[in-house]
C-alpha cells in the first residue's frame, strides 16, 4: 500500500527538517500530556514525540515513507503546545512545517491536498478575490444555501468588510506616542470587521498613529502550516515591500497565528511585530470609561499562548475592565482544533478536540468567550451552534475591551 | 517473533479494531520509552476499562504472549520496553479520577492518570498527592506505582509505595486481585508492598487507592548557589545533622545550571559550581523558624547566593527549572544517558568527586542534579548518537559510576527501577540465594513467566555486562 521509497534521497528534500532540529528531542515524553491528538488517541504515533521519531526514521532510512505513516503528520494540528513544554527546547513548530512541506514535496498527488494548495494560492493571497468570495459567501447566507457546501457551516455570519480609513491612516487619541504598522491580514477584514474596528480604536487609545501600508496581502502563516513554503516565500516578499515604504515603530498584528509567523518568518520585521495584546499590556491604555458587566472566559489562542508564549497579558487586560467577571475554563491553552484550515481538512480529529473544549467552555457557564484568532473564534462559533447555544457569544479580545470605551 | 494466528482478532475483538496497533510500521514508533534501548512490540492494545485489560491477559496467557503494560512511556529504566516482543497493553486511555474522598483524604484513580491530573483534581479539596517525580506533567500513576517512583518531595513525604492504601491488580491467569484497603494498616504478608515497585512483573494495575495530604499552610522555598558541589554537600550534611527534615533538598551542578537558565531563566547564577533548592513546608510559623534556621547553616557553610522564593510565581519558577533540568540537558548533547544510585548521604562529595573523574576518564560531560537530602545522585551522561562508537563509551561510563555508588555502600536505582538498564548488575547487591528468593515470589504469581519478562533479574540469555560490556543498548536501533 502507498508510496515506499527507501532510498536514502527520502526526506532530504531543500525543505526537510534539519538534522540539527530533529536530534534536540530526547524522547522524555514530557509533551504528550499536553498534545491533544494524544490526549484524545493515547497513542504514541499521534504524539510530538512519535512524530518527530518518525520523522527520524524516515530520514535515517528506518521506516518507509507511506501514505499510513504520512497520516500521523497531518493529524498534528500544529498548536506547538509541546513546543513550550518542552524542555529540552525543540523547535517543534519548525519541524513540523518543514516536516509537512517535505511530506508534500514526496507525497503521491492526491486531490484532497492539492485543492488545499490551489484554494489557498488563489484565494487567500489576493485581497480581491478573497472580498469578493466573502461578498459571495454573505449573500449565500442571506438566502439560506449554506447547507449546499459543508464546510462552509464553519464560517461566521458576515457583514460588509472592513476598509482602513481614508489616507490609510488612523490618527492617536490624545498625544501622539508611537507610530505603527498594521496588519490587516486576508480573512480578518471580511470574516471579523468589528474585531478589527475595536482594534484600532485600542490602538488610537493608546497614543498610536495607526497606518495600513498599501499592497499588503496575506502574511503566508497558513501557507507555511500546511506545508507550502514556497507561497509562504513569494507572500513574504511582496509583504516585505509593502511594510518597507515608510517608517514605523512596531507592526501591530491582532491575530496569533500571524503574528507567530511574522515574527519566525519575517528576518526584516520579526523583531518590530508585535501581538496586539502583548503591546498594549506593555504601553498601557488610558482608564476604562464604563463598566463591561458580563461573565468571560478567555480561550488562549495557541500561536499567542505556545508560539509567542504570551499568556498573562490578555488576562490582564480583561481583569482590568470594571464590571467584568473574568472566569478561567480548564484547559484554556489545549487546542480547540481549529488549527488554521485543520479542522476543514480532519474534520473528524477536530470534531473530537472541540468536544472536550466545549465541555471545558461550557461548564463555566460565561456569557461572552473570548479568542485572539480568527480560526479560534470560528471554532467556537461553530461548536456552539452546533450544540444550540448560541447565547454565549463568541467575540475577539479586542471588541470586549473596547466596549469599556 | 509475531503474533499466533487468530490472536488479532480477538484482541481486536476486546479493545475494539481502533484500539488495536498491529502494522509493523507504526510498532516502530513504541519501539522506545524514555530511556535509550528499544525493541519492537508485536501489537499495541488500548483497553478502555479493567475488564478489557483482564480479557486481554487472559487471552495472552492462553497463547503464552507476553505482556508488558505502558503509561506514558516516561520511564528510564526501559520497564516499558517490550523486549520479548509480545503486547503492549497501554493503559493511556484508563485516565479517569474514580473518586475522591476528601473526608477519609484518599482517591482512587485508573492507572493512566497523569500525577499532575491527580494533583490538580485534589487540590480542588485543598489537598495533593505527595509523590511528585520530575516527569509528573506526563507520567502516569500506573507507572508511579509500578516503579516506585520518586521525586524531589519525597525526602520529606516518602516515595510511592508509602501513599498506596490499595490496588487491584490483574494477575498473569487474567484473575482480579485487590491488595490492601482503606483501612490505613495492613496484617499478614505485605503483599501490596511487594506489587508496589515491581516493574509489572507481578501484574497489570488497574486501579489504586492513593493518600491524599492537606496543602501545607505555608511553603518556603530557598535556593542557594555554593563555589563548588562539595561545599553545597557539606551544607546538605550540616542541614540534616542539625535534625531538620526539609520537605525537598534538591541539587544542581554548573553544567545544568546552565542548560536550565538557557531554557527556564530561573535565577540560578550561572557562575556557581552548584545550586541548592531547599523547601521547607508546615505552619507558618514553624516555616518561618525552619528557613531561618536552613539559611543560617547554608551561610556558614559557604552559600554565597542566597534567595527566598518571594510569591508563589518565583516559587514556581525555581521548580520549573528544577523539574525541566533533565530535558533542558537536551540543549548540550542531543542524548543523555540519566543514571540513578543512591549512597549514604555523607558519601555524596566522594561519589560525586568519582563519578566527575569517570567522565573525564572517558571524555564525555557528565550534568549532575539530583535528590541531595536522600544521597539518591543522578549524573547524566550527556553524548551524541551520532559520533560513532559512543555508546560503548557511555555504556562503560555508566557502568563504573554505578560501581562506584555500590562500592561506597549505595545502592542501584532510588527510584528509577531497574528494569533492562540494570538487571545485569543486581548480583553486585544480592546472592544468588536472595535472587532466587525473589525470583520465587515471581514464579508464584507468574509460572510462565510472561508478565513484563526479561526486567529486574538478570536475563540468562544475556551475556552479564561485567564480563562482555558491549552489546545493551549498544544497536542503538532508533538513530
Amino acid at each position: 500500500m502507498g508510496l515506499d521509497i527507501r532510498d536514502p534521497g527520502t526526506f532530504q528534500g531543500p525543505d526537510a527538517p534539519s538534522d540539527d532540529d530533529l536530534s534536540t528531542c530526547v524522547h522524555c515524553g514530557l509533551c504528550l500530556n499536553y498534545c491533544p491528538t494524544f490526549r484524545v488517541t493515547g497513542l504514541e504515533t499521534e504524539s510530538p514525540r512519535g512524530r518527530i521519531y518518525l520523522m527520524t526514521q524516515w530520514k535515517r532510512g528506518g521506516l518507509p515513507f507511506t501514505e499510513e505513516l504520512v497520516r500521523h503528520i497531518d493529524l498534528c494540528l500544529g498548536c506547538r503546545t509541546c513546543e513550550a513544554v518542552c524542555p529540552s527546547g525543540v523547535p517543534y513548530g519548525r519541524i513540523i512545517e518543514h516536516g509537512r512541506a517535505e511530506v508534500e514535496r514526496l507525497r503521491r498527488p492526491n486531490p484532497k491536498s492539492l485543492l488545499v494548495r490551489q484554494t489557498m494560492r488563489q484565494l487567500l493571497g489576493h485581497p480581491v478575490r478573497l472580498q469578493a468570495a466573502g461578498a459571495m459567501t454573505r449573500l449565500g447566507q442571506a438566502l439560506r444555501l449554506t447547507g449546499l457546501v459543508p464546510q462552509s457551516r464553519v464560517l461566521p455570519r458576515l457583514t460588509g468588510a472592513y476598509r482602513p480609513p481614508a489616507g490609510r491612516v488612523a490618527p492617536p487619541i490624545g498625544e501622539r506616542r508611537f507610530r505603527v504598522a498594521f496588519l490587516l491580514g486576508c480573512v480578518m477584514p471580511i470574516f471579523y470587521r468589528p474585531a478589527h474596528e475595536a482594534s484600532v480604536k485600542l490602538l488610537q487609545l493608546a497614543g498610536c498613529e495607526v497606518w495600513f501600508p498599501r499592497g499588503q496581502r496575506c502574511c503566508g502563516a497558513l501557507f507555511a502550516h500546511n506545508g507550502d513554503l514556497e507561497g509562504a516565500r513569494g507572500l513574504r516578499e511582496v509583504n516585505q515591500r509593502a511594510f518597507g515604504m515608510e517608517d514605523f515603530d512596531y507592526l501591530l498584528v491582532n491575530s496569533a497565528g500571524c503574528g507567530s509567523h511574522l515574527k519566525d518568518f519575517y528576518p526584516n520585521l520579526g523583531t518590530r511585530v508585535r501581538d496586539l495584546f502583548e503591546f498594549l499590556a506593555e504601553v498601557g491604555l488610558p482608564e476604562p470609561r464604563q463598566e463591561v458587566p458580563l461573565r468571560v472566559t478567555y480561550q488562549d489562542a495557541c500561536h499567542l499562548v505556545h508560539a509567542q508564549r504570551i499568556r498573562k497579558p490578555p488576562r490582564q487586560l480583561l481583569k482590568s475592565i470594571p464590571g467584568l467577571e473574568f472566569v478561567e475554563m480548564a484547559h484554556a491553552d489545549i487546542c480547540c482544533g481549529s488549527a488554521g484550515i485543520y479542522n476543514a481538512v480532519q474534520p473528524e480529529m477536530s470534531e473530537r478536540i472541540l468536544a472536550e473544549k466545549m465541555e471545558d467552555l461550557l461548564s463555566v457557564q460565561p456569557q461572552v468567550v473570548v479568542t485572539a484568532n480568527p480560526g479560534c473564534q470560528m471554532q467556537l462559533e461553530a461548536g456552539l451552534r452546533a450544540r444550540g447555544r448560541q447565547e454565549v457569544a463568541v467575540k475577539h479580545l479586542a471588541e470586549v475591551i473596547a466596549a469599556a470605551y | 517473533m509475531g503474533l499466533p494466528n487468530g490472536v488479532l482478532r480477538e484482541l481486536k475483538q476486546i479493545v475494539g479494531g481502533h484500539q488495536v496497533v498491529h502494522e509493523a510500521n507504526d510498532l516502530k514508533i513504541f519501539e522506545r520509552d524514555g530511556s535509550i534501548s528499544g525493541a519492537l512490540p508485536d501489537a499495541v492494545v488500548l483497553p478502555a476499562d479493567r475488564d478489557q485489560v483482564a480479557a486481554v491477559v487472559r487471552l495472552a496467557a492462553r497463547h503464552g504472549i507476553p505482556v508488558v503494560p505502558r503509561g506514558a512511556g516516561t520511564g528510564l529504566s526501559g520497564g516499558a520496553v517490550t523486549v520479548k516482543g509480545g503486547i503492549a497493553l497501554q493503559l493511556s486511555r484508563m485516565r479517569r479520577v474514580l473518586r475522591i474522598d476528601p473526608a477519609s483524604r484518599t482517591a482512587m484513580v485508573e492507572p493512566g492518570v497523569v500525577n499532575q491530573d491527580l494533583q490538580q483534581a485534589a487540590s480542588r479539596h485543598g489537598l495533593f498527592y505527595a509523590p511528585d517525580p520530575s516527569s509528573q506533567k506526563a507520567c502516569t500513576i500506573g507507572g508511579n506505582a509500578a516503579e516506585n517512583s520518586g521525586g524531589p518531595h519525597c525526602l520529606y513525604y516518602g516515595v510511592t509505595t508509602n501513599h498506596v492504601l490499595g490496588m487491584e491488580v490483574v494477575l498473569a491467569d487474567g484473575s482480579f486481585a485487590w491488595l490492601g484497603g482503606e483501612a490505613p494498616d495492613r496484617v499478614g504478608l505485605d503483599l501490596l508492598g511487594v506489587m508496589v515497585g515491581s516493574e509489572g512483573t507481578l501484574g497489570t494495575i488497574t486501579r489504586i487507592l492513593v493518600k491524599l495530604l492537606p496543602v501545607p499552610e505555608s511553603v518556603v522555598t530557598l535556593m542557594a548557589a555554593f563555589p563548588t558541589i562539595e561545599t553545597a554537600s557539606h551544607a546538605v550534611s550540616a542541614v540534616i545533622g542539625h535534625g531538620i527534615l526539609p520537605a525537598a533538598l534538591e541539587m544542581m551542578d554548573q553544567v545544568t545550571i546552565g542548560a536550565v537558565e538557557a531554557h527556564y531563566r530561573a535565577g540560578y547564577p550561572t557562575d556557581a559550581g552548584a545550586v541548592l533548592l531547599v523547601e521547607v513546608d508546615g505552619l507558618q510559623e514553624s516555616c518561618g523558624e525552619l528557613s531561618g534556621e536552613i539559611e543560617r547553616i547554608l551561610k556558614e557553610n559557604e552559600a554565597t547566593n542566597l534567595r527566598i522564593a518571594e510569591d508563589p510565581d518565583e516559587r514556581e519558577l525555581l521548580w520549573a527549572g528544577r523539574k525541566g533540568a533533565i530535558g533542558a540537558l537536551g540543549r548540550i548533547k542531543p542524548n543523555y544517558y540519566l543514571h540513578d544510585g543512591v549512597v549514604p548521604r555523607t558519601r555524596l562529595p566522594e561519589v560525586l568527586r568519582r563519578v566527575g573523574e569517570i567522565g573525564d576518564h572517558y571524555k564525555l560531560p557528565v550534568a549532575n542534579v539530583f535528590h541531595a537530602g536522600d544521597g539518591n545522585l543522578h549524573p547524566n551522561i550527556l553524548f551524541d548518537l551520532r559520533d560513532a562508537g559512543v555508546m560503548d563509551q557511555v555504556e562503560g561510563a555508566g557502568e563504573e559510576m554505578l560501581y562506584a555508588v555500590v562500592e561506597m555502600g549505595g545502592t542501584l536505582s532510588g527510584e528509577h527501577g531497574i528494569g533492562i538498564e540494570k538487571n545485569a548488575f543486581m548480583p553486585w547487591i544480592y546472592s544468588a540465594d536472595d535472587l532466587e528468593a525473589m525470583l520465587r515470589v515471581k514464579r508464584a504469581l507468574d509460572p510462565a513467566g510472561l508478565m513484563n519478562p526479561g526486567k529486574i533479574f538478570p536475563d540468562p540469555e544475556r551475556e552479564p555486562r561485567l564480563t562482555a560490556r558491549a552489546g545493551f543498548c549498544a544497536e542503538a536501533r532508533w538513530w
